[in-house]
């Protein structure tokens, strides 16, 4: 009997409407790319400072406005998206056996928003905000 | 005991006689505690003896009756039909060749098992006389799950990165690779490394984290990919930044 298995093709653009939980790992995807461009301004804001305090006054006053706003808000929207997924699946990677059980995955997740408030209040005390 | 009318959507394939798979429509008197197993066993019995599928224990341990329920893989003998409402559609496992009917090729898979060598290489000769490998339960505990696995391929029918790059050795493969590499009694996770610790292996895991999600043996192979690129990427940096590391 003469074999000829089929094989069902899959879109390499489309395959993320296929299921709900695709589009999911898309959107935490996505958000590198706002926090790639968050960085780049980073980027760009560190060297402007580099050239001098009229320099960064400029570019300060460059990226004010209603729609740097908005952008901003949307970069942190989407990095706040990312840290969370992220930080939810990290017991996952990081198991921590103790004897024959595991640390239950909820402390390693509390460890991480922990790590991350104390590094966001370091940075803020750094700044002077504090 | 309470009957009522299921309709199944039954994608059919003839390698004979068909281009490509066609839905077929069944209408089956089924049981209220009946498995879509149990449906497409009395489509079989009663109905259309044409009708092709795998499976054998009808318990979930032998993880051959592995197909696509309303878009979502299952073990058809673990779905009830009181789980669903409207018609159900059934196609074989995705991702895999279909050889007939609800017959998947399965070849590639077994072929990625072979090579992550699932099974223990002492890491030193032993005589038998020294008698039985000795393991703590904690020793026991730390890859017991990641050994549940029945082989069902349901992870690689929810993985869309085997989908798009059928290179890739997939959840279970790796998965296995890892639970040896985590046992006591083996040391053979440099050999297992050269296989998994690739491209083609755990690097092109992008964490979509869908096999964990539909294994029905709670495997977890995401958790143990993701650890496996640790253990990896901690090889690298002994590797290349420990003093006298430098090859
Ligand atoms: S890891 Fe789970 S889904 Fe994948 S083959 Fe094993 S039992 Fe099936």
């Amino acid at each position: 009997m003469s074999r000829r298995p089929f094989v069902r093709l899959v879109s390499g653009t489309r395959w993320y409407f296929g299921h709900p939980r695709y589009l999911r790992y898309m959107s935490r995807e996505v958000t590198c790319i706002f926090i790639g461009a968050f960085a780049l301004l980073l980027l760009r804001a560190v060297e402007r400072l580099s050239a001098g305090q009229a320099a960064y006054a400029s570019f300060l006053a460059a990226i004010a406005g209603p729609w740097s706003a908005l952008g901003l808000s949307l970069v942190v929207i989407f990095a706040l998206h990312n840290a969370v997924s992220w930080f939810n699946v990290t017991p996952k990677a990081l198991p921590v056996q103790i004897g024959e059980g595991f640390l239950p995955g909820g402390f390693i997740v509390a460890a991480h928003y922990a790590a991350w408030i104390l590094v966001s209040l370091a940075v803020l005390l750094f700044a002077g905000v504090l | 005991m309470n009957e009522r009318m299921v309709q199944l959507e039954v994608l059919r394939y003839d390698p004979q006689v068909d281009d490509e798979p066609h839905f077929q429509h069944y209408e089956v008197p089924c049981k209220e505690e009946w498995v879509v197993l149990d449906a497409l066993n009395a489509i079989k019995e009663s109905i259309d003896p044409t009708l092709n599928y795998r499976w054998s224990c009808h318990m979930a341990v032998c993880g051959s009756c592995g197909m696509m329920i309303n878009g979502e893989p299952r073990l058809s003998c673990h779905a009830f039909l009181r789980g669903f409402a409207g018609v159900i559609r059934v196609e074989p496992l995705a991702h895999f060749p279909i050889e007939r009917d609800l017959v998947t090729v399965a070849d590639d898979f077994i072929d990625k098992l072979k090579r992550v060598k699932p099974y223990l290489i002492p890491g030193e000769p032993r005589p038998i006389g020294a008698g039985e490998y000795l393991q703590t339960p904690a020793q026991l505990m730390k890859y017991r799950h990641f050994s549940m696995c029945i082989n069902c391929m349901l992870c690689y029918a929810a993985c869309p990165q085997y989908a798009l790059q059928p290179l890739f050795l997939g959840p279970a493969a790796i998965t296995l690779a890892h639970r040896y590499n985590l046992d006591s009694r083996d040391g053979g996770r440099e050999q297992r490394q050269q296989v998994i610790a690739t491209d083609e292996g755990v690097w092109e895991c992008s964490f979509v984290g869908a096999c964990s999600e539909v294994c029905p043996k709670a495997v977890d192979p995401a958790a143990a990919l993701q650890q496996v690129k640790v253990a990896s990427t901690l090889d690298w940096f002994r590797e290349h930044l420990l003093p006298g590391s430098a090859t």
